[in-house]
């Protein structure tokens, strides 16, 4: 990708995305992408759908390591959590098809509002 | 079975690409009520299936930029090691409050988010 960054800047900028994402994903187990996407749309200017990608390639071995730490901590329900993916896989795939036909914007207004209800919630 | 409903609803989302994590975690926290790194350790595993077939697709479609993916995974497994230690080290309860805290964060940003960064749901 062409921008007006510096070769130095840029790998700077890719580390500390990297570094924000990583731990935020073994912390919270989840909002890497959250971190990774915005961060390289707004500081490295890429495209949204190739920061999409992108951000998926980036997240999958820090989740492979945070797994591994959940795990030799005894913190897996794994049958808890095959139940969850098995729904998860087949809901990924009519969320793609979705996606084709839905108004995404709106949509995603909506589960901002729901995120901000579920994090008041968790503190009460 | 409420597991498959909010798999299959934390699926549809995050297949949308909204963001499955934030929503997932807290709807197995509200209505199942495991212990938060449990929880949080359920949407780690849920994520890789979903992203290798996810990234079949995007690496035949040449959608990876390798020369910025590189870096970031380097910075990014220290970043992995560092807060999954200081997950581990917290108790449940804190640890679910620092997760409410990120949650409102993350809910607020995306609320705010300009539409222009906005195209076909991504």
């Amino acid at each position: 990708m062409e921008n007006k960054l510096s070769p130095a800047k840029r790998i700077a900028s890719c580390i500390a995305a990297g570094l924000a994402s990583g731990a935020a994903n073994g912390m919270f187990g989840s909002g890497g992408g959250m971190i990774a996407v915005p961060a390289m749309v707004l500081l490295l200017k890429m495209d949204e759908h190739k920061a999409h990608a992108t951000a998926i390639f980036i997240i999958l071995p820090l989740t492979l390591v945070s797994t591994w730490y959940y795990m030799s901590n005894n913190y897996v329900d794994w049958s808890l959590a095959l139940k969850v993916t098995l729904g998860g896989m087949i809901g990924g795939y009519i969320g793609a098809k979705l996606l084709e036909r839905c108004p995404a914007k709106l949509l995603r207004r909506i589960f901002a509002a729901v995120m901000i209800l579920a994090a008041v919630r968790m503190i009460l | 079975m409420i597991l498959l409903i909010i798999g299959l609803a934390a699926g549809i989302i995050s297949g949308m690409g909204i963001g499955g994590g934030t929503v997932l975690i807290p709807a197995l926290v509200i209505f199942f009520k495991p212990e938060q790194h449990i929880a949080q350790s359920v949407n780690l595993i849920f994520f890789i299936p979903t992203a290798v077939v996810a990234l079949i697709i995007h690496i035949r479609n040449k959608r990876i930029d390798f020369k910025t993916a590189i870096p970031a995974i380097i910075s990014g497994l220290a970043g992995a090691y560092l807060g999954s230690r200081l997950a581990i080290s917290l108790q449940g309860p804190v640890l679910k409050k620092w997760f409410a805290v990120f949650l409102f964060i993350l809910g607020c940003y995306e609320l705010l988010r300009k539409d222009s960064n906005i195209k076909r749901g991504f």
